[in-house]
């Protein structure tokens, strides 16, 4: 093959990047017109249909961890890569069955609001807040390398100056537009984003006359039956256990995700838009099997892992090969726009725990004029844009690709059991829920940090304290038995009283 | 009304729920275990030596999630939801 010219200014790439802003800038404006409260700008006034919040979600949800990482890793590794898209998507049907609904119904504008519904506020709101913020951190800061990187190869640009455009821009769509905006630029990018995968996979398959088998068998011929088994990922299998559990309940404890269902007017609602959500997000890790086992077979192990190690560039250098510059192009501008669309995502769902959870109900106890609250949430997203930037320059260089785990490990140990018991439990307690959820924070951070991962490959011991990489296995159980045993050993009456109330209005509705 | 009647629904569609979400956990920790402890019916090659029998199982369970969650809104919209309503009417008038 020849020179890719991959890292070099590509016009096509800018023009298409600037195309993109401008449009979201134009919808920005729109939307900071309707921006006037509270609930315009946490919960888009409730307005969405089922079929944007599908496509929202599926936006909020494909970081470009799924699409670059993803393909890479599939045309790196065959078959391990698919094990992770798999562990992507499994948490969707857990969501539809328990949650969604009865979080609508129950809430306004986050998660906690459910948790804490029946329980004393302050200390359930400090305990989410936490974890909310701890799971937005490391994710924000993994999406934030990741952009510096990325732009860096792809365009060329300096790392500081990507960090600080992807941080400016999505400032803007959240400070002024709010989820009304943060939900069209979601729209917008999944859109281009299973557009252009969708596209690519079938310059894929138009090679091997619209027949996967005939791709498989290519793979096959050209690196071995191996490439399509199970690998050195799975080497240990309750880690690859513990991985599954943090990646299928993780998804239904994202503080991101799990806002996006009070943008629409009713449970029902809520209820279609996963379902289509769930389709979007399955046809794209379809597409991505097709794009890495593509990306092997059309670019070459060689040439992709020769450009980055990671193999991060399978799907871009794919893109090139069979449509050239342009569709590089445009493939490395759907790329960008994707991490600043998730970026914005985050930076609103920790201003929602900042301004609502912590301000609303912690320092106000729940009597916040609204004018006040708008103010907070606006000081709290330039906040939280200043600290994403700031923490994206300063992990410069390094491996931060295992905190996309750990926000999802602690999404799954410490936000999923709490909702889950606060839901169906009558007698979980607020000292329950506040143990469970920084057990959950806590045992995930902690296990984590003395794992391989960070013990040994970031701080370059020479042999971890703990050989598990994952901390799901242990830390989602230990989270559900602390909230258990902490509720049963002091019950809590006002909770039970409370919870025939919580009952009706999780089902019927709020009246 | 009844005081145990929306107990009773709640419980029915708390029960699909979970029903729903057995079959996706052990589908998936189904397909773990497999690929962790038996790499060699994992990689079996099938459809005339084309493809491993780990890729299509793992398609099949990209494509089972969307599938349960239709059958579950299906049953939501038909079952669930007029069930819900009647049970808003009564009420209302009382």
């Amino acid at each position: 093959m020849s020179a890719s010219s991959l890292g070099e200014p590509n016009a096509i790439a800018i023009a298409c990047f600037i195309g993109f802003v401008a449009i979201t800038l134009v919808i920005t404006y729109w939307a900071a017109r309707r921006t006037r409260t509270t609930g315009e700008f946490f919960a888009a006034g409730g307005n969405v249909s089922a079929l944007q919040n599908g496509f929202a979600l599926a936006g909020d949800y494909m970081s470009a961890a799924s699409f670059l990482g993803i393909a890479g890793l599939v045309a790196k590794d065959g078959f391990d890569g698919l094990i992770y898209s798999i562990g992507f998507l499994v948490g969707w049907p857990l969501i539809t069955f328990l949650i969604a609904e009865p979080l609508r119904n129950l809430g306004t504008f986050t998660f906690v609001d459910v948790v804490a519904f029946r329980l004393r506020q302050r200390p359930v709101r400090i305990a989410a807040a936490i974890s909310t913020l701890a799971v937005v951190t490391f994710y924000l800061i993994a999406q934030m390398v990741g952009a510096g990187n990325l732009v860096h190869l792809m365009f060329g640009l300096d790392y500081t100056l990507a960090i600080i455009i992807v941080g400016s821009v999505m400032l803007l769509y959240v400070l002024f537009g709010g989820m009304i905006a943060t939900t069209w630029v979601q729209i917008i990018k999944a859109g281009l984003l299973l557009l252009g995968a969708t596209l690519l996979a079938i310059m894929v398959l138009a090679k091997f006359g619209f027949n996967p088998l005939t791709l498989f068998a290519r793979v096959r011929d050209q690196y071995g039956a191996a490439q399509m088994a199970p690998g050195k990922m799975v080497a240990d299998p309750i880690d690859a256990v513990s991985l599954g559990i943090a990646l299928m309940l993780g998804t239904a404890g994202l503080p991101h995700i799990l806002m996006r269902f009070y943008t629409v007017r009713d449970a029902k609602t809520a209820r279609r838009s996963v379902a289509y959500a769930t389709s979007l997000i399955g046809w794209f890790y379809l597409v991505t099997f097709v794009l890495g086992f593509g990306a092997a077979v059309l670019v070459g192990k060689k040439a992709i892992v020769g450009v980055d190690k990671g193999g991060n560039m399978a799907a871009p250098l794919l893109a090139e090969v069979l449509g050239g510059t342009p569709f590089l192009g445009f493939i490395s501008a759907v790329a960008f726009a994707t991490i600043l669309a998730v970026v914005a995502g985050l930076t609103l769902s920790g201003a929602a725990a900042l301004a609502h959870d912590l301000w609303g109900h912690v320092v106000r106890e729940g009597k916040v004029r609204e004018a006040e609250q708008m103010r907070v949430a606006r000081v709290a997203t330039v906040i939280l844009a200043i600290v994403a930037i700031v923490l994206g320059l300063l992990f410069k260089g390094q491996n931060v690709a295992f905190m996309v785990g750990l926000a999802f490990a602690i999404a799954a140990s410490a936000n999923f059991p709490a909702l889950l018991m606060s839901m169906t439990w009558r007698k979980f307690t607020t000292m329950g829920a506040m143990a469970s959820m920084l057990t959950g924070t806590l045992t995930s951070l902690v296990l984590i940090v003395l794992s391989p991962t960070v013990w040994v490959d970031l701080f370059k011991n020479a042999e971890p304290i703990i050989k598990m990489k994952n901390p799901g296995i242990i830390s989602v159980p230990l989270a559900f038995i602390v909230g258990i045993v902490v509720s049963l050993a002091k019950p809590e009456r006002a909770a039970v009283d409370g919870f025939i109330a919580a009952q009706d209005r999780m089902h019927l509705g709020p009246r | 009304m009844p005081p145990n009647e929306l107990d009773r629904l709640v419980a029915r569609r708390w029960r699909v729920g979970a029903t729903l979400t057995a079959v996706m956990v052990i589908a998936y920790f189904g397909f773990i275990l497999l690929v962790a402890f038996d790499k060699e019916t994992t990689g079996t090659l099938i459809a005339g030596d084309r493809v491993s029998i780990g890729i299509v199982l793992g398609a099949a369970l990209i494509i089972l999630a969307p599938i349960l969650i239709a059958i579950y809104v299906r049953w939501a919209n038909r079952t669930y939801d007029p069930a819900i309503q009647a049970l808003r009417d009564k009420r209302g008038k009382q």
